[in-house]
């Protein structure tokens, strides 16, 4: 207790608090909810009714009415706490409503009926999870198939980034070349760019060259990031030349240097552009919403979407369905955090 | 062996997007409630009884439907049917089915009232079938109209009358607003009409806002800003985007709203026991009391490589008991004549309620008038509603003067006019 | 350790036919650099790269210039007709272009100043925040890897998942309301009143890419060498100014990345705010964005051309900030070398 408390606490210079040190914990206490907090809120709504989602004042935990099977009545029927005009409240059950006088019964004595204004009774609540949100979807959304096309369009998206990003920073940071600055500054100058600004136009270009309801068509627009080249261009700058033109005396061969010299030595912002790659397929939303439009070719992302119809929306599956595809972030979260933070301390954005 | 498993997952994919086996049919379907799956087992029966055509059915977001659906059509691309609610505005991408379905006769006899809402002007087309009529009306909540001690306004109240009447609801119940419209054009038209407006100029292109549509949305605009009306539907969004006012309905903070036929199975189950509600019909204008009529079609698409085996299943789909059936368990009030004229559609909901606010709604469309029928089948419908919803949202945001507002209508409108013609 | 080791051995394993197929392309590259020399085999280098950033990056924005110049509703260039300059005149006929109210185009001119406005602001506090989140991040912390990953973590969700959380806490229903409820206070319509609304696009934003420029930051002042700060303790400077004179300055080539980066992020701004707000209420968080997108693609008033004009004219903006940035990145560079 005392070895935890003196390493939780540890302050600045060990001796009394300096306002530094309330700040920094003021800071961090906040942090850690305003950051999680939401998150936490979105999973426990995902539980709830259809009801419960439009209920105001809302509760943290998804609660239902409860309801109990009374003799004498067909179907089970709804408990609520009553205040009786003689000013005690009992526990009935409400057998139906009309206008504002609900009709009551006793689950213990069914026989007599008990008139309550409506206003006087309270139901009375139990924690309840709405597990039909996720098991629903699951029985009529093909979620293996549409799993299974999320992980191919981020697997292998995320490789050919790194193949091709890679080779382009290689001759944009390692080779003295007519039209370098001119190649730098289109790159540079398309960082900026939009998808939304150009949909229109790569539509037309996606559909005449038929990859339209094809998954490559979601693959290949997104694979040639200018990001992706900035950040490995600006690591590789870091790299000797020395190194290279050793390698060169050597004989190896060009690729061989970008193959077994640079590639290996670029490996920490090589990681962080693949976790950025694999984080951005993976929630990429819009355009595969316009390329695909077949259900065998669906990702999680656009498949969740189906939940919204002109006129309604059918927030209780598009909340459980959007929990479901946070989880493979969050684990990519859990398992790679020290790699993350980590690697883009390490690369070269400085 | 992951180089292995990704190669062969290329090479599926490829196959996948070239292999349109011959007899499959696509079917882009969009779902506002249960119908996706009330339609999958249909589908099942269908292949069922028919083991040579193999249909696919692609649920889709609205979303895709309105926005990405027109471009692939455009192309030539697209599913060989598909269920839309812009259906004017595409036809001529749909389908003739005349010459391909058994008994044309049938398809003219029970469909025939709304065969112009889906085909090019002048023609004799058969392009598909509403699987849904939509009828805009009201909802009242009737226990907070009882607990205020305030009679619920007849079948021939005014606007004037039910914004009076809710009004007292909201002071006395302590609710945050009376009355509250979806943000749609295509809501907002019904009391327009009933004040007269008449958006159909006489060579059949937009004409300017009549004195009818100046004088609803002047009043429209008042109401939101005393807050008669739930200001925060209208201002919720910038553009045309749709929202709808269920949510504070549904929580009882509503004695009065304004929707349509579609809202009733989404109060049914949201709201179950809370409260007492009931479907109104349209309040009156100083003109009339029309509601606006709307739905979703069925329709073919003419870049179809399976014509035979597409009306084959429209046949199928449009057949009598299928679409009672179809209505009874998606609670949509069926488009199909017959079915309507005899009657004794047994909807498919224990809630007492919502079987008489559907009645009511099928009562009420004996009084949609004569403008309102012509509307959905009119080519400048989508772009009133779009020019109204943006510039009136604008307006009770306290960006634009009322006259502005007007002028910014007709010069939208206009405008898109001569993009078209461009 | 005996994981790493294992999982080491795993990799190489599993690198081995990778390996293999490296060495296999490497006898054809070998005779390609023979006959193009060793700078030759840049342009083989670049040539995968620039090919699929040609097709579906650089010939887009080319297509887009041509869509600019023509009219009419459809989408296909070749049913479209030839206009000219006419779009662009359309989003320049202004009554007063101090007042985007009174241009034709009213929303363009709407949506250019809501944008100006939430970079300005946004890109401010965005830098400030994780510029504090830094220096508390690089105390000396007990757990200091679990408070990284708590202020990383909103960087991995998708925008749309960022607006559906924020929306379901802003909103009437909501968590904000409740939480408000408690204390007895009235709930609040926050997402229809134009100035929280604003706030809330903000803050969101914020919320979601922080963690991201803050992790950038603390890698810059973990770099910055201990005995500066000893030296400084010694001379018994003050903390402030060992701040400005220390860190700021030693920081300044990571806080170059970040304002760089987080200005096109915020120029950008359109999913989160889409799902958010949708653009609302009025007109007041409509960005540029969202009106290109529903100018050309969404709204039943849709025009691509103009949809197109608009795109180019922003372009041209983006083109001259990044020409910006790369003048003074350059000049860091240099001073970087010398």
């Amino acid at each position: 207790m005392g070895v935890a408390s003196r390493f939780i606490l540890r302050r600045k210079g060990g001796k009394g608090w300096h306002w530094t040190d309330i700040v920094t914990w003021l800071w961090l206490v906040g942090g850690l909810i305003i950051m999680f907090g939401p998150a936490v809120w979105l999973v426990f709504s995902s539980f709830k009714t259809p009801a419960g989602l439009a209920e105001f004042p809302p509760s943290i935990l998804p609660y239902v009415t409860q309801q109990a099977t009374v003799q004498g009545y067909d179907k089970p029927l709804q408990l609520f706490e009553a205040k009786l005009p003689d000013g005690s409240t009992r526990v009935l059950a409400e057998v139906r409503r009309i206008g504002i006088m609900s009709q009551m019964v006793d689950p213990k004595t069914p026989g007599e009926l008990i008139r309550v204004n409506i206003n006087d009774r309270t139901p009375v609540r139990t924690l309840s999870f709405a597990t039909e949100n996720y098991t629903q979807p699951f029985v009529h959304f093909d979620f293996l198939r549409y799993l299974w096309n999320s992980v191919f369009v981020t697997v292998t998206a995320t490789l050919i980034t790194l193949i091709v990003n890679s080779m382009a920073a290689f001759a944009l940071s390692k080779y003295e070349f007519k039209g370098r600055s001119v190649a730098m500054l289109i790159i540079l100058a398309t960082l900026m760019v939009p998808l939304s600004v150009i949909m229109v136009p790569l539509y037309s270009i996606i559909s005449s060259l038929g990859l339209f309801n094809n998954l490559w068509g979601v693959i290949l627009p997104t694979v040639a990031t200018p990001t992706g080249v900035f950040i490995l261009r600006q690591y590789m700058l870091t790299i000797p030349d020395e190194l290279i033109d050793a390698a060169r005396m050597d004989k190896a061969s060009e690729w061989q240097i970008y193959w077994r010299i640079v590639l290996p030595l670029t490996a920490p912002a090589l990681a962080v552009l693949a976790i950025f790659s694999v984080v951005w397929r993976w929630n990429d939303f819009l355009w595969p919403l316009i390329v695909l439009s077949r259900r065998e070719l669906y990702t999680l992302q656009v498949g969740l979407s189906i939940y919204s119809g002109e006129l309604n929306v059918q927030w209780h599956f598009i909340l459980a369905m959007t929990v479901v595809t946070m989880i493979p972030v969050v684990l990519v979260f859990i398992f790679l955090q020290r790699f993350i933070t980590t690697g883009i301390a390490g690369t070269g954005l400085k | 062996m992951k180089m292995k498993s990704i190669l062969a997952g290329a090479t599926l994919a490829l196959l996948m997007s070239t292999a349109a086996h011959a007899g499959d049919v696509r079917i882009m379907w969009y779902s506002d409630g249960v119908e996706g799956e009330v339609m999958k087992d249909l589908v099942g029966r269908f292949m069922k009884e028919n083991p040579g055509i193999n249909i696919i059915l692609d649920n889709v977001s609205y979303g895709v439907v309105r926005e990405q659906l027109p471009v692939q059509l455009e192309a030539g691309n697209g599913p060989d049917i598909a269920r839309v609610a812009q259906i004017k505005d595409n036809a001529r991408h749909w389908l003739d089915l005349r010459p391909l379905v058994k008994d044309p006769k049938y398809w003219d006899d029970n469909f025939g009232a709304q065969a112009d809402w889906m085909r090019p002007d002048g023609s004799k087309q058969i392009s598909g079938f509403m699987t849904q009529i939509t009828l805009t009306g009201g909802f009242a909540n009737k226990t907070l109209f009882d607990q205020a001690g305030v009679e619920i306004p007849g079948p021939k109240a005014t606007w004037e009358e039910w914004a009076a009447a809710a009004k007292k609801v909201k002071e006395s119940q302590q609710v945050p607003f009376a009355m509250a419209i979806d943000r749609s054009g295509h809501r907002i038209t019904a009391p327009l009409l009933s004040y007269g407006a008449n958006y159909i100029g006489k060579d059949g292109k937009p004409a300017p806002l009549d004195k009818g549509a100046k004088d609803f949305l002047t009043k429209f605009v008042g109401w939101n800003q005393d807050g008669s009306f739930s200001k925060d539907v209208w201002v919720s969004a910038a553009g045309n985007t749709y929202r709808a006012a269920a949510e504070d309905f549904i929580n009882g903070q509503l004695p009065f709203y304004y929707s349509g036929s579609w809202q009733v199975a989404n109060l049914a189950t949201k709201i179950g026991t809370n409260f007492d509600w009931v479907a109104t019909g349209s309040p009156c204008g100083p003109v009339t009391c029309t509601g606006m009529p709307g739905g979703a079609a069925l329709v073919a698409i003419k870049y179809t490589k399976n014509p035979k085996e597409v009306a084959q299943f429209m046949d199928w789909f449009a057949r009598e008991e299928i679409v009672k059936e179809f209505s009874e368990r998606t609670l949509f009030l069926p488009g199909h004549k017959a079915v309507v004229d005899k009657g004794g559609l047994d909807f498919k909901t224990d809630n007492a309620l919502a079987k008489a606010a559907l009645t009511k709604f099928v009562d009420a469309s004996k009084t949609t008038s004569e403008t309102a029928l012509k509307l959905p089948a009119w080519r400048w419908s989508d772009t009133f509603y779009a020019a109204i919803v943006t510039r009136v949202g604008q307006t009770i945001a306290g960006e634009l003067k009322i006259d502005d507002t007007f002028a910014r209508i007709d010069a939208d409108i206009a405008q898109k006019v001569k993009d078209a013609g461009q | 350790m005996s994981t790493t080791t294992n999982t080491s051995r795993l990799g190489s394993l599993l690198m081995t036919p990778v390996h293999l197929l490296m060495r296999i392309v490497d006898v054809p590259l070998r005779s390609l650099q023979k006959a193009t020399g060793i700078s030759g085999m840049a342009a083989f280098f670049l040539a995968p790269n620039m090919l699929i950033f040609g097709i579906f990056v650089l010939l887009p924005l080319v297509i887009n210039f041509v869509y600019s110049m023509t009219g009419g509703t459809a989408f296909f260039l070749a049913e479209r007709n030839f206009v000219g300059a006419e779009q662009y005149s359309r989003l320049f006929t202004c009554g007063s272009y101090l007042d985007p109210m009174s241009c034709q185009e009213d929303a363009f001119w709407t949506a250019v100043g809501n944008t100006f406005w939430f970079v300005i602001l946004q890109v401010t506090l965005m830098i400030l925040v994780a510029l504090v989140t830094a220096l508390i991040l690089n105390r000396d912390l007990a757990a200091r890897s679990f408070w990284r990953a708590v202020f990383f973590f909103p960087v991995l969700l998708s925008p749309v998942v960022v607006g559906l959380i924020w929306k379901w806490i802003l909103q009437r229903q909501g968590l904000l309301n409740f939480g408000l409820y408690q204390f007895g206070v009235e709930p609040y319509t926050w997402l229809t009143d134009r100035n929280w609304t604003f706030v809330a696009t903000i803050g969101v934003s914020l919320w979601a890419h922080m963690g991201f420029y803050a992790l950038i930051l603390l890698a810059g002042l973990q770099a910055i060498p201990k005995d500066l700060y000893e030296a400084a303790e010694m001379d018994g400077t003050k903390p402030a100014r060992v701040f400005w004179r220390i860190t700021l300055p030693l920081l300044m080539p990571n806080l170059l990345v970040v304002v760089v980066l987080a200005l096109i992020r915020a120029v950008q701004i359109f999913d989160e705010v889409y799902v958010l707000t949708g653009g609302g209420p009025g007109t007041s968080t409509l960005y540029l964005t969202q009106y290109i997108y529903e100018t050309g693609f969404a709204s039943a008033l849709r025009n691509p051309g103009l949809a197109a004009a608009a795109s180019i004219l922003m372009g041209l903006v983006l083109v001259v900030l990044t020409l910006i940035q790369l003048g003074i990145g350059q000049r860091g560079e240099k001073k970087g070398k010398r």
